[in-house]
């Protein structure tokens, strides 16, 4: 079977997984484009886990339908495994093998011929800094090493369709940035990459991304588009008894969130409130300065689920 | 399931080396496919005798006549009992044995010749005398209840009649320094066979399944029948490692017989041997953690250790306690290495016991293949 929209690298309508009576994932429609680096972002226990086993057809859809790399799933799992490569949210290697079985068995699960192995565990290792922990067991690795050698071990057989579950969730920024780095060697080899992480910068950093909460999904769309598309405005007010003035504003409807960063209180309002500079200035004393600025992600992220959401959406 | 991945041998074949490297980096289980054995050797050859010995008993010979006296010397002989007093009268006897001070009573009556003398006659099948015994140990007055039969055959005791047939039996009753070892270690190696086999390879997959391994084993394009086959080849050996323990350590100190045929030994060893690594690929499929895997393991292994003819001989089960016997592969090992080992017997006689093996082994590795799904719901 050939795939039937060739740019589309995974495309869901309706997808959901329910759990007994609980709704892990809820109506999921996903278009991602080949190439493309993807983002799930969302809190811990959104279904972004079991949006991704159920990609990689580990997990069958209670409802909806899934096609990947143009693959039907549940029914055709088993031709799509030779094209993905899946790098799990816990390390699944062996603990008690060292770095180098661990790549030689996977290395030989995905039919690499010997000195196809060798050649590309070295070229692997030098990429993943593992050259000095190749005779190490993978269980004494620090977060950071594993993490790389679970990369490693995810694109051995170079797949064309790369899933990462919170993969840089034990890692320092520095090393988080080399680590986005490699994904950007990948992609620019034409590698689709999904990956899910609850890190802003991280998100910022996707050519596109899905909001997720409770298992459905709040916006998506590129970060510019999706800050473009925001429905509020972005102010900081800087003055004094700023605690007290967030409590104030806070009472007010049109106040989506507030959060004091340093000294200043950054405020969304709701542009359901019309002219909302105005607005705001007139709901704060004259010692305070309001200025607005550019939206980031993590207001995108904030005016699009929780309470945000529900006063948007009322049931 | 799709046509589109083959069946890889290497696949499996990595699954095994990395099994088995996994295996001889685990120190304690290590240790335990070479202590199980060596444990339960001591424990069973040693400690747990089912031969009674020297059960202390009492007389009372009435008859006192050089026959008699004969009789007592053949069971002192025995050495299942011990004579350690002599009474006068039956009051004395009973009270005796109530208060402990021996099991068992051998009571001759006055007429004692003349009632060997009939029944050597056929005349009469009347006992020509009695065992009194404590019942309250069951395995004390069974040992005796089994001797009450034995000297009265006995050619010695009766001057003049040649029966060489029933001088085999005796001969053989009378040797119970040996006959509890030579049975009981192998049957052993069916019980540790069935202990290591299946709770190795259920916790082999099922531990994958709690470490997370298994998360990422079936995103690959490995097929359940790889994984089965390279999880199972590793214990093979582990499990013939551990029959030649037993083997070896029950001849050193038990001098338990070696097998004449080693090869008929081989078979019916790797087709028990797969029959227990089946049963453990089953119970993978199943249990959801390490502990429950050990739960049904036990499951198992109580009825293999009292239903498999290892402990208690199979012909005195009741029916019901038979079927269920005939279920465990180790009851058909049991019987076949006491054929093998004792009996000298090759495996191609023992249709019905291998045509089981071989028919569980089939039925359970279809079984486990259909039952893993590679999915995690
Ligand atoms: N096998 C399961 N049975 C029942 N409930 C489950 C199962 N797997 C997941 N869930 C539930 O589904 C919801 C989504 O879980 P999921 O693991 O997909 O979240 P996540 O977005 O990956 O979270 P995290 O960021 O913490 O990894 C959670 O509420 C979880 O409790
Ligand atoms: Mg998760």
């Amino acid at each position: 079977m050939s795939p039937i929209q060739p740019e589309l690298a995974i495309e869901t309508q309706g997808l959901s997984k329910r759990f007994q009576n609980y709704f892990a994932v809820n109506q999921l429609d996903l278009q991602i484009q080949k190439g493309t680096i993807y983002g799930f972002l969302g809190p811990n226990g959104c279904g972004k886990s079991t949006t991704i086993r159920m990609l990689t057809g580990l997990l069958t859809p209670s409802a909806g339908s899934a096609k990947v790399l143009g693959y039907q799933l549940p029914e055709q799992a088993d031709e799509l495994r030779l094209k993905i490569g899946y790098m799990t949210q816990k390390f699944s290697l062996y603990d008690n093998l060292s770095v180098l079985e661990n790549l030689d068995f996977v290395g030989q699960i995905y039919g690499l011929t010997r000195s196809a192995r060798k050649a590309r565990i070295a070229e692997l290792a030098e990429l993943y800094h593992l050259n000095d922990k190749i005779k190490v067991r993978a269980g004494a690795l620090s977060g950071g090493q594993k993490q790389r050698l679970a990369l490693a071990a995810a694109t051995m057989h170079q797949p064309q369709l790369l899933f990462l579950d919170e993969p840089t969730s034990a890692v320092d920024p520095e090393n988080r940035r080399e680590f986005w780095e490699r994904l950007f060697d990948l992609s620019d080899q034409g590698t689709t990459i999904l990956v899910s992480t609850h890190y802003m910068d991280e998100a910022e950093r996707c050519h596109a991304l899905a909001i997720l909460e409770q298992g459905q999904k709040r916006a998506d769309g590129t970060p510019k588009q999706l800050i473009a598309q925001m429905h509020a405005a972005v102010f900081e007010v800087s003055g004094d008894n700023l605690r007290q003035l967030r409590n104030a504003l806070m009472a007010r409807e049109s106040v989506i969130s507030t959060a004091q960063i340093g000294e200043r209180l950054r405020v969304l309002v709701s542009l359901d409130q019309p002219q909302p500079e105005v607005w705001l200035k007139a709901q704060v004393s004259t010692e305070h300065q309001v200025e607005q600025t550019r939206p980031s992600l993590e207001d995108v992220f904030v005016a699009n689920t929780g309470a945000a959401y529900v006063q948007r959406h009322p049931l | 399931m799709s046509n589109a991945i083959r069946f890889s041998a290497a696949r499996a074949i990595a699954i095994m080396i990395k099994e088995l490297r996994q295996l001889a980096r685990d120190r304690i289980t290590f240790a335990m496919i070479v202590m199980i054995p060596f444990a339960q050797l001591m424990l069973f050859g040693y400690a747990i005798n089912t031969d009674v010995r020297h059960v202390p008993a009492g007389l009372l010979d009435f008859a006192a006549t050089s026959q008699s006296r004969t009789l007592v010397q053949d069971l002192e002989a025995s050495q299942v009992v011990q004579f350690i007093r002599r009474f006068d009268d039956l009051k004395q006897a009973e009270a005796a044995i109530t208060n402990g001070e021996v099991a068992a009573v051998l009571y001759l009556p006055a007429d004692f010749e003349r009632r060997l003398l009939t029944r050597e006659l056929q005349l009469s099948t009347a006992p020509i005398g009695q065992w009194i015994t404590d019942g309250s140990d069951p395995v004390l007055s069974g040992a005796v209840s089994g001797l009450r039969q034995m000297p009265l055959s006995d050619p010695r005791a009766v001057q003049g009649v040649d029966t060489s047939s029933a001088v085999f039996e005796i001969v053989n009753y009378f040797n119970p320094e040996k006959r509890s070892a030579v049975n009981i270690v192998p049957g052993l190696i069916a019980v540790i066979l069935t202990m290591t086999m299946i709770l190795f390879t259920s916790a082999a997959i099922v531990r994958e399944r709690e470490q997370g391994n298994m998360e990422f084993l079936i995103t690959t394009p490995i097929r359940p029948i790889e994984l089965m086959l390279g999880k199972i080849v590793p214990y093979i050996l582990v499990g013939l490692l551990q029959m030649g323990i037993i083997l070896t350590l029950g001849n050193r100190l038990f001098a338990v017989p070696l097998p004449v045929d080693l090869f008929s030994l081989l078979v019916i060893t790797l087709l028990f041997i797969l029959a227990s690594l089946t049963l453990g690929l089953v119970i993978s499929t199943q249990a959801q953690t390490q502990l429950q895997a050990m739960q049904m393991t036990i499951f198992i292994l109580l009825p293999s250790i009292l239903l498999s003819g290892f402990m208690f001989p199979f012909s005195a089960m009741p029916e019901p306690a038979q079927w269920i016997s005939e279920l465990l592969p180790a009851t058909h090992y049991v019987r076949m290495i006491r054929a093998v080992v004792l009996r000298e017997a090759h495996w191609s006689d023992l249709h019905f016991d291998v045509g089981y093996l071989l028919g569980f082994i089939a039925v359970g590795m279809t079984i486990a293949t259909l039952r893993f799904k590679k999915r995690l719901d």
